[in-house]
């Protein structure tokens, strides 16, 4: 994963509450393998009606170069499914400004270059009104925290750990295997302490 | 020792290999449950050329595309296809894997407890949302994301930061026919969906004590709907008896050192929480959801919320759901047809859950048509044994094999579009259960409930006069 600090892009709103990862993408495509790209899949069932026409009023069939959104409390809740994150990211999405984001969610973004942004509801509505249903240029600057529309500028809250990971695309199996030693013993230690921890019957069908 | 440490506090402690700077622990994993879904986790570690680096602390499920019908000859590719791509992995990286024909098959959150594999104290990753229901046991356990899986399943660590606690206490006596999920609904109706994001739930209490361990997995399990990655309940005896002798507990010795062990698993007297509710049994009614997220949910006995009577910004939200729910506001929600019910999940598939449909059902018929798949191979057999499965198929009920089936529809278990299912499962997100499916969330009681009559019905007054 490429780390990144500044995107340049246009912002959209969709101010809806509670979009959960069944909506981000349906469960019925994620049997597809990533090579063939999730971006699609995005929203699918909002974006389009049971005929699979796209409804053309949906912020992003008007605006499909879209690569910022704003929206709703509560954003990627629901479900553990990293295909939420491919979805968006294969999409062009680079970063979601929010108040809330679904934990589980919320760190999938980073593992994947993703900004889950969170701004409060103050500032959400702001948005929503002054983007109403255009899409505007803007830029996402991780260094300083904000998001530049014209000569608005909006701060965002992000934990500084992960700000440092989207920033240098860390790959948390390489940092985690430079405390190989520390975890072994830790396992060690742990299987002299205290033995029953470990499956009673380890049986194997290979 | 302080005498100030939650729960929390010890099981963090005991898992936290080192801190880094920002915050963030390194976690030891003790065990490690993967599904179909984990494939793209393993694509991952193929691509590195890593191998699992704890085979046996990782077993792997087939659940979520387990067809709950015809098992011989899987009809459909997609199906075929991520069952047959576990399979390979779990070969490949020699963990054991409970297979559709396995006497131990199910879904992942019912196996790993009735397998002894779940015991308190120990730290449980799975790539699935609902891992929260282990942590009924007194175990730290999340659900994790799928490079969280490939990182879990290279180097058995997570890194994560601590969640801040919260602790949801219920005291008094759950009514007749008031169950773990009405406690859930409830709560979550009160919090809201994002109401414990960033926290972890500890759920203590006289009613929580009170609660069978099918009871308290319900519960821990439906954390997430509220928002918060873990559940937690201290071990006491309900939880030993529940574990002794299971297959992969404990025994002897072992079981003796492991019991004195989880005898410290508890929030100390002085702990402070960061935030701490209190609910009263007593005030709890038989649960239904109207709407689209699981806050959205009210008591049986309510009218649907008129969404201009709405803070916070939820009347949107609330007037989205109705539109979509088909239903209007000030409206009883009891009455409302449906279509069809479900009875399973990982949030409701277990005996105690058959057990309290069964009660409903015995000598009744459905009005509607129904599916109960049971939450394990294990559970099947027990239901079958007590005679449920006849109850269920008298009432004109379908009695299927185990898995996740309707909750999220992946093996073809769906609901139809416009359809209106009361389902004992955990979410009624829209399209959840199949495009355009409409689903009220509520207990396998009433659940069987809407079955008898065809439309959402309080279950207490068919539960008089008779044992349940």
């Amino acid at each position: 994963m490429s780390g990144w600090s500044q995107h340049q892009g246009h912002v959209v709103a969709l101010p809806i509450h509670n979009v959960d990862t069944d909506q981000l993408i349906p469960s019925r495509f994620m049997s597809t393998p990533r090579s063939e790209g999730y971006g699609r899949f995005l929203l699918h069932d909002l974006r389009r009606d049971a005929h699979g026409e796209t409804h053309a009023d949906f912020p992003l069939n008007r605006h499909g170069h879209a690569s910022i959104l704003v929206t709703g409390r509560n954003f990627g809740s629901g479900s553990s499914r990293e295909a939420a994150v491919y979805a968006l990211v294969d999409a062009g999405i680079r970063a979601v400004f929010a108040p809330s984001f679904g934990d589980i969610f919320a760190g999938n973004a980073i593992n994947n270059g993703l900004l889950p942004a969170r701004i409060n509801e103050e500032e959400m509505n702001l948005l929503f009104q002054g983007l109403a249903d255009t899409a505007l240029a803007a830029e996402v600057c991780l260094e300083k925290r904000h998001l530049q529309i014209g000569d608005q500028r909006i701060g965002f809250d992000l934990d500084p750990g992960w700000r440092t990971k989207l920033i240098n695309g860390w790959d948390d199996i390489d940092l985690t295997l430079s405390h190989r030693d520390e975890i072994d013993r830790h396992a060690q230690e742990l299987k002299q302490r205290a033995p029953w921890i470990r499956p009673a019957q380890i049986t194997k069908n290979s | 020792m302080t005498g100030t440490r939650t729960l929390l506090d010890k099981l963090w402690a005991a898992h936290e290999i080192l801190q880094r700077e920002d915050g963030a622990s390194l976690l030891w994993v003790d065990r490690h449950l993967v599904h179909e879904g984990s494939h793209h986790a393993f694509g991952k570690l193929a691509a590195r050329g890593a191998s699992v680096a704890e085979p046996d602390l990782t077993f792997a499920v087939i659940d979520h595309y387990a067809p709950t019908r015809g098992r011989d000859r899987i009809a459909d590719p997609k199906v075929k296809y991520m069952v047959e791509t576990l399979r390979k992995n779990a070969h490949s990286h020699g963990l054991r894997l409970f297979d559709l024909k396995d006497p131990g098959q199910g879904i992942v959150h019912v196996v790993g407890p009735e397998q002894g594999l779940t015991l308190p104290g120990l730290l449980i990753n799975c790539g699935d949302s609902h891992t929260s229901t282990h942590g009924a046991f007194g175990a730290l356990a999340f659900g994790i994301g799928a490079t969280e899986v490939a990182h879990v399943l290279a180097t058995q660590t997570i890194w994560q930061k601590k969640p801040a606690a919260m602790r949801i206490r219920i005291e008094g006596k759950l009514g007749p026919g008031v169950s773990a999920k009405d406690i859930a609904l409830n709560w979550i109706a009160r919090l809201g969906a994002d109401g414990a994001q960033g926290h972890a739930i500890e759920y203590a209490g006289s009613a929580v004590r009170t609660l069978s361990m099918e009871g308290r997995m319900t519960l821990c399990n439906l954390s997430i709907e509220g928002g918060a990655r873990f559940g937690l309940i201290a071990p006491d005896e309900t939880t030993y008896a529940y574990l002794q002798g299971r297959p992969q507990a404990p025994q002897g010795a072992d079981w003796e050192a492991a019991r004195a062990h989880w005898a410290e698993l508890n929030t100390d007297d002085k702990a402070v929480f960061d935030k701490d509710i209190l609910l009263n049994a007593e005030d709890i009614a038989p649960t239904v959801t109207w709407g689209t997220s699981p806050e959205q949910a009210i008591p049986v006995t309510a009218t649907i919320p008129d969404p201009n009577t709405l803070t916070n910004g939820k009347a949107q939200g609330a007037r989205d759901a109705l539109d979509y729910m088909g239903l209007s506001a000030g409206r009883p929600i009891e009455g409302t047809p449906v279509d069809q019910v479900f009875i399973g999940s990982c949030t409701n598939g277990r005996i105690e859950d058959l057990r309290h449909a069964a009660a409903v059902l015995a000598g009744r018929k459905a009005k509607v048509a129904g599916l109960v798949s049971p939450g394990s191979a294990l559970v099947k057999a027990q239901a079958e044994e007590e005679g449920l499965d006849r109850i269920f198929v008298d009432a004109g009920l379908e009695w299927a094999d185990a898995g996740c089936s309707m909750c999220v529809g992946m093996n073809g278990d769906l609901v139809a579009p416009g359809q209106r299912c009361a389902s004992s499962t955990n979410r009624n997100f829209r399209g959840r259960q199949g495009p355009g499916a409409l689903t009220h969330l509520m207990s396998p009681a009433m659940v069987a409930a809407a079955a008898v009559t065809g439309t959402i019905t309080d279950v207490r007054p068919l539960l008089e006069g008779r044992a349940t």
